[in-house]
């Protein structure tokens, strides 16, 4: 579903490269986790999946279901089914949230010419998703993550993630700042949408969030590179011993 | 009414000033008036010839090139920002209105007759206006205007009344009687457009103004002297034109009173948008609130002149000022003013102003959920300017100034 193929990126006005041929496979109906120390390219790899301005792929290629990701703008990205949470969810003064989303969905729909979903629809589906995140009328009605608290942010990007209905879903350090009550929300809401046609890559630097969202495959990334493979037991050897290990044995 | 400072800093009067002034007073004097009307155009005729015609070099013309002001270009735009409002219309040059609860007269007519309150206004508060700032366009107006309206509130209004400006000179005389409301809605522009507006103690008035469409150089200003209690809600959406100055000057004469003036300012290409405002706080416990969002695009120059003046005996004042610019283009320019002068010591003033390009980070929040860009900075400017547009307290009026937000993004 998601195809990563010797993905070389730098930032446009710098001349160090950040991924240096990073490859990895996400088939439809799995979770894959990447997991990688500070300054690894994590964050990296999210921002150029979705189509962030200032990132320059020198190499490589990165496809969804055999469309090229790389040539299409941000908005395409996420009309093609792409969805970012991010680790940090930009504040949006004066842009409520239920605007917010229904901007968002009936641009989708429109682009994947479909019928856009009329007030009524819409106050429907937003109302479900938000009950089952703890998500209430009057967060709804605020302006975008504006005075939002750090989990009630994250609750939101996977409101949003529910209610788009994306078919492959990247969350970049979504258990950045979370209790565990609320990693225990946030990570029900994803595991609610896993399904045989939906793809996640789950991208964190704690095995903590792989205890409640069950990864199928889990990807070390190291200086620009995957440098190790395997499953959900590769994330706890990480939590026991450390990327030190790992790194050293790579090398 | 004490003051710190009688002479008004006004630049020499330079033989080119002069001449100037000279040259805009060239056209007579409107016929037929009473005898107190044309004491009130001769008194102001001698008042700018005093002054002198603005010029780039005054402070208060510093941002701003008045030349184009000065050349009299014919103005006639009709503008339907307000077409599908319930109430009368009132088209300067025809009849005068009727609404109940206003008194509507055209300003030949109040001019003609003893009218004892437009007597009272008519060059009165624009005389007050040039204590602290010489306004030679001002001046002008109350010597040569013919055209326009006397409306005296005296209950509350049941619809808005509509103003249409046409080219030429626009004067307005506007009293609101004590507990009478009303709202004014003003579109079309007039070369030199002028309100004097008078609100008894009590009495409050709703002006809400559109200028847009391709227009030549435009003045419009508004002096208003509030009474005890009385509030002032004025907001202006000014869009395009090759140059708009748009001056408020207010006077917080009674206690309690409350002056609320807010401005959204859209402008691209070849255009100047210049929002001026000097609010004099004298009466005791006086709230003001200057409100202004400026969005400039590619070629254009947005301008914000504001200034809290706080009387000595105007203790308790609470007075804000707050300008905010987004600039969609490197090309495009804002200039603000912003200006405290206070006598008093138990005041509670501030002000701000911030200018910046758009949010590359709530644009990319926006593209990553599957916005275009194109809707998506339309989506973030209309957030930006409705800030000010939500001082408008009417909702179904501040959408109609939203549509008008709207259709400009549209067009861009």
């Amino acid at each position: 579903m998601l195809n990563i193929d010797n993905l070389h990126v730098k930032l446009e006005d710098e001349g160090a490269p950040i991924l240096k041929g990073l490859s990895l496979d996400v088939p439809a109906g799995e979770v894959h986790a990447v997991m990688g120390p500070n300054g690894s390219g994590k964050s990296t790899l999210s921002y150029v999946l979705s189509g962030r301005d200032g990132y320059e792929v020198t190499a490589g290629s990165a496809q969804m279901d055999g469309e090229d990701l790389l040539a299409m703008e941000a908005e395409e990205r996420a009309a093609h089914g792409l969805f970012l949470a991010f680790q940090y969810p930009v504040e949006i003064p004066g842009v409520s949230n239920m605007i917010f989303l229904r901007t968002a969905l009936n641009a989708q729909r429109k682009a994947r010419g479909e019928p856009e979903l009329n007030a009524a629809e819409f106050l429907k589906l937003v109302r479900a998703e938000g009950q089952k995140l703890r998500i209430d009328a009057d967060m709804l009605k605020r302006a975008v993550n504006v005075g939002f608290s750090g989990g009630e942010k994250k609750r939101n990007e996977i409101l949003q993630m529910a209610v788009l209905q994306p078919r492959f879903c990247i969350l970049d350090e979504t258990d950045s700042g979370l209790d565990v009550d609320a990693m225990k929300l946030v990570a029900s809401g994803v595991n609610a949408l896993r399904s045989p046609d939906r793809g996640f890559l789950v991208i964190t630097h704690y095995q903590r969030l792989l205890d409640h969202i069950q990864p199928d495959v889990v990807h070390i990334l190291h200086d620009g590179r995957i440098i190790k493979t395997g499953g959900p037991d590769l994330a706890l050897k990480v939590e026991n011993e450390g990327y030190e290990g790992l790194i050293e044995a790579a090398a | 009414m004490a003051s710190p400072a009688k002479t008004p800093p006004t630049s020499r009067l330079t033989p080119a000033k002069a001449e100037a002034a000279e040259a805009l007073l060239s056209t007579p004097r409107p016929a037929g008036e009473a005898a107190w009307a044309q004491e009130v155009r001769a008194a102001a005729e001698a008042r700018l010839r005093a002054m002198g015609a603005p010029a780039r070099r005054d402070e208060y013309w510093k941002y701003v090139d008045p030349a184009p002001l000065l050349a009299g270009a014919e103005a006639d735009v009709a503008g339907g920002a307000f077409d599908a409002v319930d109430g009368p219309a009132a088209h300067v040059g025809g009849a005068a209105p009727a609404l109940e609860g206003v008194e509507a007269s055209t300003l030949g007519a109040a001019l003609s007759a003893d009218l004892g309150w437009a007597r009272a206004l008519f060059g009165v508060l624009e005389l007050a206006g040039q204590e602290k700032v010489a306004r030679p366009l001002a001046a002008l107006s109350t010597a040569r205007a013919a055209h326009g309206f006397a409306l005296r509130a005296v209950g509350k209004a049941p619809a808005p009344l509509r103003i249409v400006n046409a080219a030429g000179f626009a004067r307005h005389l506007v009293r609101v009687e004590s507990g009478a409301e009303l709202t004014l809605l003003e579109t079309g522009a007039a070369t030199n457009t002028l309100f004097e507006i008078d609100l008894a103690p009590g009495a409050t008035l709703h002006h809400i103004r559109v200028q847009e469409g391709a227009r030549p150089a435009a003045a419009a200003q508004v002096f208003a002297r509030l009474g005890e209690g009385a509030a002032l809600r004025s907001f202006t959406l000014a869009a395009d034109g090759a140059l708009t100055r748009n001056e408020t000057v207010a006077d917080l004469a009674g206690d309690d009173a409350s002056a609320h003036i807010g401005g959204a300012v859209l402008a691209k290409g070849a255009t100047t948008i210049d929002s001026t405002v000097f609010v004099t706080h004298s009466g005791l416990r006086g709230e003001s609130r200057q409100v202004f969002k400026n969005v400039v695009d590619e070629g254009a120059r947005a301008v914000f002149q504001g200034k809290i003046f706080v009387r000595p005996e105007a203790q308790k004042t609470d007075g804000y000022q707050i300008s905010q610019s987004i600039l969609l283009s490197e090309r495009a320019e804002f200039l603000a003013k912003p200006e405290l002068e206070i006598y008093a010591d138990d005041v509670k003033c501030s002000h701000g102003s911030t200018t910046g390009a758009m949010d590359p980070e709530a644009l990319f929040y926006l593209r990553a959920r599957g916005v275009p860009e194109r809707e998506a900075v339309s989506l973030l400017v209309a957030a930006f300017v409705d800030e000010a547009v939500a001082e408008i307290e009417d909702e179904a009026l501040a959408d109609l100034v939203r549509a008008r937000v709207a259709a400009w993004m549209a067009a861009r």
